[in-house]
């Protein structure tokens, strides 16, 4: 089971609350998607500045592996707090650490709520409807 | 041009196989194929090291009889099909009365007949064009996609590997682009090529459906002690554009001319050659020519990729046509359309991606090949 402290996306994004912000990463399974289990096939991660306007369901960054460029979607409405530069030359944290260190945006929403997200149980029927 | 089907993508015999693997597979063309069975730079290098099997059953193959064959040929290729000594193979396209590319394929002339090998995701459309395009010629075209598998073996050791299982052809004999027929481990008479899509020495080869596993699997065995790998299609497209081969759908497709994709090599406007479909678009393009395909580099983060722009002293004029990173030049390439009138030795270039800029460079095609160079 994933972390039951977040919030999930269709994307595969995930959302958590932490003081005024929303942080933001992706789940385990867009990295392996992206990567196929080979941490050298992230090849670059393109985050905004922070004070960008973002908005809930479109692109705020895009990640790159060795054959595709995948979009990262904004969870929440909001303006980009914060944001994780150092995953840009260590994307192997997102293979170690999705969860924590791999953190990508911290966003300041416009309300202070994710409920119109998925949980970890339904982020996990979601992917079972996924799979092939 | 996307036809309305929605059937479910074919396998191909060897599917069990890279199954077996743990390829990950995808759909490419109608067909469920092994895009990578490692990381896929690693594939990239084993192949530039030593060697590398790939299976291309997805791959059409036509065959063509009948006496009127190479006159059919030469009214639809747009290589001088006549002008092909025998056991020879050339690259030709398929073009439209518009000079654009339908397909682009390998021309193999035999004594009797002569062998087509297209696109998988073209196939049916040119089986069409084909078919439409025979009326009045003696001819009889057969589709053996099913019925014959494909499968490549590419790199420095691929003729020590597969020597020892092919007896009745001498391979380091069989010149680039020639073709040959042999007893492949036991199965005679099989269509073997010195042809490939990695810009390295190696073989294609043509086996019956039901037999290719056995020929794979003694490969596979063969090559254990030469680093033989089996290689997938992420990897073959990254070797094919070092190489600086066009990819349909890429530097050539409906949109896209052979001539400004750098391919008149396959393009005849010989006179002996008669009329034939795309020959008068052709050569109104050739006359006056807008565009032309450069290769380019940048050490930048991003990958090029097809549609980023190409700015030339800060105008976007051009498109990127195939982008990769490049194990072999250890930085990142792509093909990519600009105007002709572009002078490269004195022109400032950088990839437009949604609008920021990241410095690149021209660099002369193909960036790298170890049969063309």
């Amino acid at each position: 089971m994933r972390p039951n402290d977040r919030r999930y996306t269709q994307t595969h994004e995930w959302a958590k609350l932490e003081g005024d912000n929303v942080v933001v990463g992706i789940t385990d399974f867009a990295v392996q998607a992206l990567s196929n289990g080979n941490v050298d096939d992230l090849v670059y991660c393109d985050l905004p500045e922070a004070g960008r306007a973002v908005e809930a369901g479109q692109t705020f960054g895009e990640i790159e592996s060795v054959k595709a460029v995948s979009d990262l979607n904004a969870p929440v409405t909001g303006e980009v707090a914060d944001v994780n530069a150092a995953i840009e030359d260590h994307l192997e944290v997102l293979s170690k650490d999705p969860w924590g260190a791999g953190w990508m945006i911290k966003i300041k929403p416009g309300a202070k709520s994710l409920d119109h997200l998925m949980d970890a149980a339904a982020y996990e029927a979601f992917l079972q409807t996924q799979a092939h | 041009m996307q036809t309305a089907t929605t059937a479910a993508p074919k396998r191909t015999p060897l599917h069990d196989v890279h199954v077996a693997l743990s390829a990950k597979m995808v759909e490419f063309g109608g067909w469920y194929m092994p895009v990578q069975y490692g990381p896929i730079l690693d594939e990239v290098r084993t192949v530039r090291t030593t060697a590398g099997l790939f299976d291309l059953s997805h791959m059409g193959r036509v065959l063509v009889r009948g006496k009127d064959r190479i006159a059919y040929l030469d009214r639809i290729c747009t290589n001088f099909v006549a002008k092909i000594p025998q056991d020879a193979i050339r690259y030709s396209l398929f073009c439209k009365e518009n000079g654009m590319p339908i397909d682009d394929l390998l021309v193999y002339k035999g004594a009797e007949e002569v062998f087509l090998c297209v696109n998988a995701s073209n196939t049916g459309v040119d089986l069409a064009w084909m078919r439409q395009h025979a009326a009045g010629f003696e001819v009889t075209i057969e589709d053996q996609t099913d019925a014959l598998a494909m499968i490549a073996i590419q790199g420095q050791t691929s003729t020590q590997i597969l020597q020892p299982l092919v007896q009745g052809l001498e391979l380091a004999k069989l010149g680039y682009y020639k073709f040959g027929f042999g007893t492949v481990c036991g199965i005679e008479n099989m269509r073997v090529s010195r042809t490939g899509y990695t810009g390295e020495l190696g073989y294609e080869l043509y086996i019956p459906r039901a037999q290719v596993t056995a020929v794979w699997q003694a490969v596979m065995q063969a090559g254990e002690a030469h680093g033989l790998k089996a290689i997938g299609l992420g990897a073959r497209d990254t070797l094919r554009l070092e190489a600086g081969m066009p990819l349909y759908g890429h530097e050539i497709d409906a949109n896209h001319d052979p001539l400004s994709a750098g391919l008149a090599f396959g393009v005849s406007f010989a006179p002996e050659k008669g009329e034939w479909i795309g020959k008068s678009a052709l050569q109104a393009i050739a006359a006056a020519p807008q565009w032309k395909l450069v290769g380019v580099k940048t050490t930048g983060p991003r990958v090029p990729r097809q549609g980023y722009g190409i700015a030339i002293n800060g105008v976007v004029v051009g498109e990127i046509a195939s982008g990769s990173i490049s194990p072999m030049l250890n930085t990142n390439i792509g093909t990519a359309f600009v105007p002709a009138s572009v002078d490269e030795a004195h022109a400032k270039v950088e990839l437009d991606i949604k609008g920021k800029r990241q410095e690149a460079s021209f660099c002369a095609l193909p960036f790298f090949s170890r049969t063309r160079k």
